[in-house]
């Protein structure tokens, strides 16, 4: 159970940082969910794995899984969804507002640029750039 | 037990509730309770100072009656007092900008800004990890939509880093959190320094694993140098107002990096004395170094405030650095100043862009426009208390911490650093002052430019300017009450006995 365990998280936690490093909006959303999914497994198990244990007290057990990571990663959980939330509609609005979905932040018009041209990301420049 | 200690957490939660239900489309009605809020908040910080002045002894609230370590506990400290009382101004007077100037911008800006209040009050008071991060989380929510205030594609833009890099901040919180329960199974502070000595030997390095894991999270708070990168992208885009009040989150992560690294993994820390030390100085000296010679570098007011904001952060985190109590008080003192004096400048920056035009907050040279003259002279005192030049509050903030630095191993190189970068900031402040308020392209019709001009947000700004000179007109008992805050931070069995002693809830 620990292989299984850690292997998930491990795993997990991977693809999370791989997708978070992509440059496009939905893929870190994506991968910022993996993150948070691989931190609330990692936090269950500080309380070290048990099976069959209770978390409170009851007069048959004959011993006890901790209680606080399981309280811990429900809160932890709830604001993750939370700001999941956040981030899906914050995402959408810079797409609508600036037409494309990258993360990178539109360069601030230079001084001769600042006769109108709309603003562009470090990306499109390079774009434009090379063509 | 001292019940006004809850009132700074309950005060904005419940009065941000009822301007999101009540003042939805009334934009007076809400200003009105927003602004009340904000007085009985400085009257409530006020009462609280004085309060934790009285007493020698870290005040202890149990939420529920509950007992330390097994319920949540707030604690009032001088240092929680006065953080909370920096907040509480600073609030204040950004809301009094706010109000006469663009609180319209955008729906729901006054309760948004109470949720983001009660996050910062709640970051200072409470008494263990996992509050302290929902706290975070809570205060960044309310930051989030705050950042975006008024809306605009780059804003927006700048919105959606500035979201996923303090999602992966949290993300790193929680494991940090996790890996320190494992080894201690405790998140409380006061336990946490109990149990801190006593970690076998064979669990430290999970601990200090957990530990250095914080002092990341909190140097992205503190936009520490390697985690600064998304400070300047974020306060540059953000509107004046909200930058302000950011003016305190970044000090969210100081006040957080000396409660714990003093506190648990203090010099009686035994085998884990001073783990932050040796990464913290260097950290905040290159943190220094790179935020003044953006100082230099800036492009636009903001910009170079923003810049002003990473290097002030060095050299309070150098000082913080240090880890002994005469730096603490430096470093308090510091903060204090560098607070306010931020603050002005993201303010002045925009009432600068607004009256320009095209022109706006970028470094070039302009048309004249409207009240220039009084703008010039704002910006000048600003700048002077920015640099570090006598008489005002930064040349008494930049003097203690060289003075502390004294005793210090690394006192060659402190010394040397903080000088020059006054240097840069000083150059910096000059090329963009003479730039905006000196010099002008010159036109057909000499009318200078008119913009709305409201007398609140200069009244604001000129609040900000006098709370400095007062921090430098009584900088000697400041600086007293300051000494008592450290020293009394310095004595950790204080703070523990007050937490674990009471126990029995009925003191």
């Amino acid at each position: 159970m620990e292989f299984l365990l850690a292997s998930a998280i491990g795993v997990m936690t991977a693809t999370g940082v791989y997708l978070l490093l992509r440059a496009r909006t939905f893929p870190v959303v994506l991968g910022l969910a993996l993150l948070s999914y691989a931190t609330n497994v990692f936090l269950f198990a500080m309380g070290r794995l048990a099976v069959n244990r209770p978390p409170v007290v009851d007069a048959l057990a004959r011993g006890y899984t901790d209680p606080l990571p399981q309280a811990l990663v429900l809160t932890a959980i709830v604001i993750s969804f939370g700001m999941t939330a956040v981030l899906v509609v914050m995402s959408l609005r810079s797409f609508i507002e600036s037409g494309d979905d990258g993360v990178d932040v539109l360069v601030q018009p230079t001084e001769d640029e600042l006769g109108g041209s709309a603003p562009r990301t470090a990306a499109s420049s390079a774009r434009e750039a090379s063509q | 037990m001292n019940h006004w200690i809850i009132l700074p957490i309950l005060l904005p939660a419940i009065v941000a509730p009822v301007l999101v239900l009540a003042a939805r489309y009334d934009l007076g009605l809400a200003r009105a309770l927003s602004l009340g809020t904000a007085v009985l908040a400085l009257g409530l910080a006020l009462g609280l100072l004085l309060s934790a002045s009285d007493s020698s002894v870290a005040q202890v609230y149990a939420l529920g009656d509950w007992p330390a370590p097994f319920g949540i506990v707030l604690v009032l400290d001088r240092l929680s007092a006065l953080m909370l009382m920096l907040a509480a101004l600073l609030s204040l007077v950004v809301l009094l900008y706010a109000v006469g100037d663009s609180d319209g911008r955008g729906r729901h800006f006054h309760a948004l800004w109470q949720f983001q209040v009660m996050g910062i009050n709640g970051a200072f008071l409470t008494g263990d990890f996992f509050n302290l991060f929902v706290f975070f989380e809570v205060l960044l929510i309310a930051s989030y939509g705050l950042m975006v205030h008024g809306g605009g594609a780059q804003r927006v833009r700048a919105g959606v880093q500035y979201v996923v890099v303090n999602l992966v901040g949290s993300t790193l919180f929680l494991i940090a959190v996790g890996l320190i329960y494992s080894v201690t199974g405790t998140l409380n502070m006061a336990d946490l320094a109990v149990k801190v000595p006593e970690v076998a030997a064979g669990d430290r390095a999970l601990l200090h694993a957990g530990a250095l894991l914080l002092l990341l999270v909190f140097g992205v708070k503190a936009a520490l140098v390697p985690v600064h990168f998304w400070l300047p992208g974020t306060y540059g885009s953000t509107s004046a107002v909200v930058a302000a009040l950011f003016a305190i989150m970044t000090k969210v992560g100081a006040y957080s990096i000396l409660r714990l690294y003093v506190l648990a993994f203090g010099p009686e820390a035994g085998a884990s004395a001073l783990l932050a030390a040796q990464w913290l100085l260097p950290a905040a000296m290159l943190t220094l170094a790179l935020g003044m010679i953006g100082v230099l570098a800036a492009r636009s007011l903001s910009q170079l405030a923003s810049f002003a904001v990473i290097g002030s952060m060095g050299t309070l985190l150098i000082a913080v650095g240090l880890f002994s109590a005469q730096a603490t008080s430096a470093a308090l003192y510091y903060m204090l100043h560098s607070t306010l004096a931020v603050a002005a400048l993201f303010l002045i920056a925009e009432q600068v862009g607004l009256r320009r035009k095209s022109a706006g907050e970028a470094l070039i040279v302009g048309r004249q426009f409207e009240s220039r003259s009084l703008l010039a002279a704002l910006f000048f005192v600003n700048a002077i208390a920015l640099c570090g030049l006598p008489p005002l509050s930064g040349f008494i903030g930049k003097l203690l911490v060289l003075d502390a630095a004294r005793d210090s191993a690394s006192m060659l190189w402190i010394w040397a650093l903080v000088l020059s970068t006054s240097l840069l900031a000083l150059v910096g402040f000059a090329r963009a002052g003479s730039t905006v308020f000196w010099k002008e392209t010159v036109s057909a019709d000499f009318r200078p430019l008119c913009a709305p001009g409201a007398p609140l947000p200069l009244v604001a700004i000129g609040v900000l300017l006098a709370s400095l000179v007062l921090l430098t007109v009584f900088a000697g008992p400041i600086t007293l009450w300051l000494d008592e805050a450290a020293a009394q931070l310095y004595q950790p069995s204080h703070y523990i006995d007050a937490v674990l002693g009471a126990a029995g809830g009925n003191e």
